[in-house]
């Protein structure tokens, strides 16, 4: 059994992008997505990864590019934060529509303005409907294993999707953690090499990116859309797999004390080791609380959420992102919304924290769990921690 | 790798390529048009082993209506400022596969298209960007039709001076663009790439040996290729041809190239034809008073001028 080593989470996102033997890496830098592609720089510089190294001059290339090698048939990654991965915007809403699979990590980064390079999910969720697979690490060892699966999912022909594989910035990118890294022959055996069905070839051409008209732009919506929801099965088949040859089982959506508790915290990333620690303490003083983190967050892995809320009487849904003008935030709005024909009916009520940077400490947990715990439902979302 | 030493089959009367066009009959482009023409034949002399790349514009939306493609050959098409980086990402793609022995036996040219707008104006970074990172096997052609044409004849950086257009009207305070033409060869050389070249469909054999020399050439080029609009110039469709040989014989557009830095012009204007003769054939010129047209000739003339030096002080150096 391999010894995990001491390595920050940005290199062992790298570390992955190297064991998949990735053809095309097309980057520009953004703090906090930085390390990543610095790493994969140095690995391509000392032949480590047979890989071209395209030095972009803006993430709106970095994705355009990205889009054109991946459409030739190579195994294709970028990385980006924030402001990048609003500039590329254009280019993620065109990527699924075209089906090309491409595997993005986002270091993610709180949008502008005020100008801030911390962390909060604002990025991610501004794209949230441009039909890529989204995933959330908690940790190192998930952030190197998804991308690993990231590229197993993108690539499985049944889906051709492009994949976000998200790690919160600094507080998860930067960290340095044990993590286990893979033996190449194990990955080989994981991640088959990149065969996509249609790609630019000279001895079968293919036209990609026609102009739909509205007689076929309606078509093309639904087609891209039945094609997200059937990535699920896929997402569990790869997991699964993936336990297979390494022994790591995940699942879309994980639970932590949640079996049994009457109030439950749902949540995504790496603030999931905080709350945890929360439950613990406050289970010590038998309180009866849970957590249930969304590992994938597109699609929206709506059964699994009702399992693991079942016997919940009272819901915090918890988003690092606030949609201005509206009741919730896109998790809380998604979970309403889910909650609306289910039979399951907890009292939720949605909480707006580590907006920017901002400390996410086990004391914003409990004040959560208190409040939740009472069963009063509060209609518009709560931002926590505001300075008065 | 010099430009000046690629070496390449010329393509002549006698040796003019034979079988179907890359770009099939059918498309929706205007009668007349001669971006269409540049188009096909600049296709045509790159034989059928090659990809292209097509920015969003007038010939992206006449050639493909889902499900019908007017392209031979592998095409892709993403959006409207992005022909270079898309381009650049396929071009990496075939290199390194090629590296790793899961790509095709011989070097495949990656031919980017764009038109003024894509390429002048919202495109000029991504172009930037990938002739300075100096793909091996890149080949981008500027189609200028001087406007963007596709959205309804708006003015860009490539419309000409006092031109008139739907967003550089004539009108009682206005004689039309009021900026001078942008210089995107001389953008293109500035990035010290082996090639750059000038070309119109009305010298055919000439465009398409100047296609043929980007392709023989390690490192990127640019082409820049004037395709006349006779709907957005206002002028009679059958007039597409003989405007581009007015544009080359009153040195309003000359044909050169530029070869490892160095210049040499395609077509040398000793004597040139009455500018007058250009401008009245167009609508868009219409407005022009005698006064106007001598501003415009003293530009034009200067501008040759400096081109003729160019090539005295920096000609094109023997092949080996």
């Amino acid at each position: 059994m391999a010894k995990p080593i001491g390595m920050e989470v940005s290199l062992a996102v790298a570390e992955a992008v190297k064991l998949a033997n990735t053809d095309v890496v097309a980057a520009y830098p953004i703090t906090p997505q930085t390390h990543i592609v610095e790493h994969l720089s140095e690995l391509v510089a000392d032949g480590e990864l047979d890989a071209a190294y395209i030095p972009v001059e803006s993430e709106h290339s970095a994705m355009s590019s990205c889009i054109g090698s991946s459409a030739a048939g190579a195994r294709t990654f970028t990385a980006t934060s924030s402001q990048g991965l609003a500039l590329m915007n254009e280019m993620i809403y065109i990527d699924p529509i075209l089906r090309v699979p491409i595997v993005l990590a986002i270091a993610n980064r709180a949008l502008s303005a005020p100008i801030n390079i911390w962390n909060d999910h604002s990025d991610i969720m501004s794209v949230r409907d441009a039909g890529w697979i989204c995933l959330f690490a908690e940790n190192g060892q998930e952030a190197l294993d998804l991308t690993l699966i990231a590229f197993r999912v993108a690539e499985d022909p049944q889906v051709s999707l492009p994949v976000s594989m998200n790690i919160d910035g600094f507080t998860l990118s930067h960290f340095i953690e044990p993590i286990l890294i893979p033996e190449q022959a194990e990955v080989d055996k994981f991640l088959p090499p990149f065969k996509p069905s249609l790609q630019l070839d000279i001895k079968n051409p293919i036209s990609i990116g026609l102009l739909g008209g509205p007689e076929c732009y309606t078509e093309s919506r639904k087609a891209a859309d039945d094609v997200l929801w059937n990535s699920k099965a896929q997402i569990v088949k790869a997991f699964d797999e993936f336990n297979k040859v390494f022994g790591r089982q995940y699942q879309v959506v994980e639970g932590y004390r949640h079996e049994d508790a009457e109030t439950i915290v749902l949540l995504m990333g790496s603030i999931a080791e905080t709350a945890m620690t929360a439950v613990d303490e406050l289970r010590q003083s038998g309180q009866k609380v849970g957590l249930v983190r969304l590992r994938l967050w597109r699609p929206f892995p709506e059964a699994e959420i009702l399992t693991a809320l079942s016997k919940a009487k009272n819901l915090a849904v918890i988003d690092r992102h606030a949609v201005l003008g509206s009741s919730s935030g896109p998790v809380g709005l998604e979970v309403k919304s889910l909650l609306l024909n289910s039979p399951v009916k907890p009292n939720t009520s949605n909480y707006i924290l580590g907006l920017g940077g901002r400390d996410v400490t086990r004391d914003d947990f409990k004040y959560i769990f208190e409040k939740a715990s009472s069963g009063q439902v509060q209609t518009r979302c709560e931002f926590v921690g505001v300075y008065e | 790798m010099r430009a000046v030493d690629a070496t390449y089959e010329k393509v002549t009367n006698k040796t003019f390529p034979k079988g179907p066009d890359m770009l099939a009959s059918g498309h929706r482009a205007c009668q007349g048009c001669g971006e269409v023409l540049a188009l096909r034949l600049l296709l045509k002399a790159l034989g059928t082993e090659f990809i292209a790349v097509s920015a969003t514009g007038c010939m992206e939306v006449c050639t493909g209506p889902f499900p019908q493609s007017a392209w031979r050959m592998p095409w892709i098409h993403v959006a409207f400022e992005n022909a270079a980086a898309v381009a650049s990402g396929v071009e990496a793609a075939t290199h390194v596969l090629r590296r790793k022995g899961r790509g095709y036996d011989q070097r495949i040219p990656v031919i980017a298209i764009a038109g003024d707008g894509g390429t002048a104006d919202i495109g000029l970074q991504a172009l930037s960007g990938a002739l300075e990172r100096y793909h091996e096997n890149f080949i981008y052609v500027c189609l200028d039709n001087e406007a963007y044409m596709n959205t309804g004849i708006q003015r860009s950086s490539e419309t000409p001076f006092m031109a008139s257009t739907t967003t550089s009207p004539v009108g009682s305070k206005s004689k039309g663009q009021y900026t001078w033409k942008k210089d995107m060869p001389a953008i293109a050389a500035a990035h010290h790439i082996p090639y750059v070249a000038t070309a119109t469909p009305a010298y055919h054999l000439d465009l398409m040996n100047k296609v043929r020399r980007a392709a023989a050439i390690e490192g990127p080029a640019y082409i820049h290729v004037y395709s006349p609009c006779p709907t957005g110039w206002r002028m009679k469709p059958e007039l597409a041809v003989e405007i581009c040989r007015l544009a080359v014989s009153t040195r309003i557009f000359p044909l050169y190239e530029v070869l490892d830095g160095r210049y040499q012009i395609s077509r040398k204007v000793d004597n040139p034809s009455p500018i007058a003769d250009y401008f009245k054939v167009q609508g868009r010129f219409r407005h022009l008073k005698e006064d106007d047209i001598a501003i415009i000739t003293q530009r034009v003339n200067g501008d040759y001028k400096r081109l003729v030096e160019l090539t005295e002080k920096f000609p094109v150096e023997a092949a080996e």
